[in-house]
């Protein structure tokens, strides 16, 4: 089937849960709902499942309004991410419950569950309550009653949110293969930018109930419309750069001067806000980059910023430098331990390819260089 | 060995086991009188049966202006406790579930209706059960009682229902459960242990309730509580009929305290732990 939000607006006593969202989702599409909490993630899904009614605008199922049919007469199944299972009935009658609803014959039922059981890996736990299982046992208990059903619209909230991290990793791999082979829509909601990015298809941003971008996952990651979806689309937070651009100089909030290359070249002059991902940022201590400039290396082509260390946070092979530009606060992911001191004078290097210029009215400028890319 | 720990243990146990005698010898004193002669009673204070006898017991269990009485009072409990949560469960559904106008000066009307005397009601259920003919059986009682209980369970079964994750109602929905019976099957099993404490204090309050029950019956439905009241005879009190009945009054609400005994203490928090 596909399912269709046209005009989709929801609005709890005065506040504007979803605003004016119009969707399509294909038949067998895998669909991410990316957004920060309280952005809409779960009010679009609910009423995508029924659960909810819409203010204004219709929900199409196969071109037929659907709007008003209640969640029990639509092929719909949901996993929330608190993990939800009947505690009085044991993990085999859990799953099953759909298929029993249904008056499935009995053989057809335990052929189903224990093919759900198998591929979510509860085999052992079927005689339990879900009560007596881990966090990741009873979700994927809640998963596979999902899956049974064979519905035509699977819904997944956060499905992964409350597990340890191990089990998201296997279960984020698994989850798209054992419903691609079931041809439903499949959608997908996280707060998380890398797990959208994990599972590809298309990924629809949300941000305080609206829609900012709908389209394949690895095009909005890398050509965000707007300011917007590329704060949505970026973890850790994007970079952005107040600027004001005339000529061929541009002119930051912080006072610094930049030549107008790449991107910004093109652009016409303006306010401008200029956006830069994380790990695009090169970082140098003062002192290597004097000597570097010295040998003659590092093109000329990177623009470079002045800037003070402010923390820097070590994962493990990954480090974190927050650093202090007047007034703006700039991130950047750098691979390897590096310590700095905080107050330590460093150099940011920007590859002007890299940079996301968005205009004043957040719409990302310079798209028609993207044909080209 | 007499370590400090040991001494204050059994300091506490000391403390424990008065408490616990000042608690149960007013029962006990009823028991040990149930198992004497009323001559024995009467001649002074005797620690425990001189002469063991079951008669009182026997009288009550084979004269039916006794039995009887029991066999009224734990009629209309009975029927009170079914009719008050019959009623309870889809009203403290939807006072869990749904927001509507007035909804919490409803509730907290139902549970003002508690606060109000009984003697207040006792003369319009009077009048109204004898003119609708209701009056002396004990559908008079048990419908009578539902002014107190119902509003009670209401409120101790909304706790509870509120500690069920909204979630779970609309996985069913989801999963194509049509509303009784994912009421029936998913949700009730989720609240069995309030169910039995409201329950629980339907029972009691029904049971130990005195005033309602003796104006609104007079011989066909009298209940055991107002039969021993009215047992002085010309020969004077007959106290160890009194106190053998009052040991089998007791009876019944221990045996359902027993039930419930793990839910007692959320139940007076109705169901708010």
């Amino acid at each position: 089937m596909t399912l269709e939000l046209d005009r989709v607006s929801r609005t709890v006593s005065g506040v504007p849960y979803i605003d004016d969202i119009s969707l399509k989702l294909e038949r067998g599409s895998l669909n991410v709902l990316l957004g920060a909490t309280l952005a809409g993630k779960t009010s679009l899904m609910r009423l995508m499942a029924g659960l909810d009614a819409p203010t204004s605008g219709r929900v199409l199922v196969d071109g037929r309004d659907v709007t008003g049919q209640p969640v029990k007469k639509r092929s719909v199944a949901m996993v929330y991410q608190q993990f939800i299972n009947y505690p009085s009935l044991s993990v085999y009658e859990n799953i099953a419950s759909p298929l029993r609803v249904q008056r499935l014959p009995k053989a057809e039922i335990a052929a189903r569950v224990s093919e759900a059981a198998r591929l979510l890996k509860l085999e052992p736990y079927l005689e339990r309550t879900p009560l007596a299982l881990s966090g990741g046992q009873q979700q994927r208990t809640a998963i596979a009653r999902a899956l049974v059903k064979r519905a035509d619209l699977v819904l997944l909230d956060e499905p992964l949110a409350n597990l340890d991290y191990k089990l998201r990793e296997e279960l984020r791999e698994e989850l798209p293969r054992i419903f691609a082979s079931t041809g439903a829509v499949f959608v997908y909601a996280t707060t998380e930018p890398t797990e959208a990015l994990l599972l590809g298809g298309s990924t629809a941003c949300l941000m305080e109930g609206r829609l900012t971008q709908f389209g394949p996952t690895a095009q909005v990651y890398r050509r965000p419309g707007d300011l917007a979806t590329a704060r949505v689309f970026s973890d850790p937070p994007l970079n952005a750069l107040r600027a004001n651009k005339s000529g061929h100089t541009v002119l930051l909030d912080g006072g610094a001067v930049l030549p107008a290359s790449g991107v910004l070249a093109d652009a016409p002059d303006g306010a401008y806000t200029i956006g830069v991902r994380a790990h695009h940022l090169e970082v140098e201590d003062v002192a290597s980059a004097e000597r570097r400039s010295d040998t003659g290396a590092g093109g000329g082509r990177l623009i470079r910023l002045a800037a003070t260390v402010a923390v820097t946070e070590v994962t493990g092979s990954e480090s974190f430098l927050h650093m202090d530009m007047g007034e703006q606060r700039l991130t950047a992911l750098v691979p390897g331990v590096r310590r700095l001191e905080p107050g330590a004078a460093v150099e940011v290097l920007i590859d002007p390819d890299h940079i996301l210029l968005f205009g004043a009215d957040g719409r990302r400028a310079g798209r028609a260089l993207d044909a080209a890319a | 060995m007499s370590t400090p720990a040991n001494r204050s243990s059994r300091g506490s146990t000391v403390v424990m086991a008065v408490y616990l005698i000042f608690l149960l010898l007013p029962i006990y004193w009823l028991v040990n009188m149930s198992l004497k002669t009323n001559f024995e009673i009467n001649s002074g204070v005797t620690l425990w049966p001189q002469a063991l006898t079951f008669e009182h017991y026997i009288k009550i269990f084979t004269d039916s202006s006794w039995y009887s009485g029991y066999v009224n009072s734990l009629t209309y409990v009975v029927l009170n406790t079914v009719i008050s949560i019959t009623l309870a469960l889809p009203a403290a559904y939807a006072f869990s579930r749904y927001r509507f106008v007035g909804e919490k000066h409803l509730f907290f009307w139902l549970l003002s209706n508690r606060m109000a005397p009984p003697a207040v009601f006792a003369l319009p259920f009077f009048n109204l059960y004898s003119a609708i003919g209701l009056f002396d059986t004990p559908w008079a009682v048990a419908l009578a009682h539902c002014l107190f209980n119902v509003p009670l369970a209401v409120w101790i079964l909304e706790g509870f229902m509120s500690g069920v994750p909204r979630e779970i109602d609309e996985t069913a929905a989801i999963d194509g459960y049509s509303f009784p019976r994912f009421f029936v099957r998913i949700f009730m099993p989720l609240i069995a242990s309030g169910i039995g404490v409201a329950a629980f204090f339907c029972f009691m309050f029904s049971w130990v309730e005195l005033l309602l029950a003796r104006t609104l019956t007079a011989t066909n439905a009298k209940p055991i509580a107002v039969t021993m009241t009215r047992t002085v005879s010309a020969a004077g009190m007959d106290w160890g009929l009194l106190a053998a009945a009052g040991v089998l009054t007791i009876i019944p609400g221990a045996l359902v305290i027993w039930f419930v005994r793990n839910y007692i203490a959320k139940g007076f928090a109705l169901g708010r732990v």
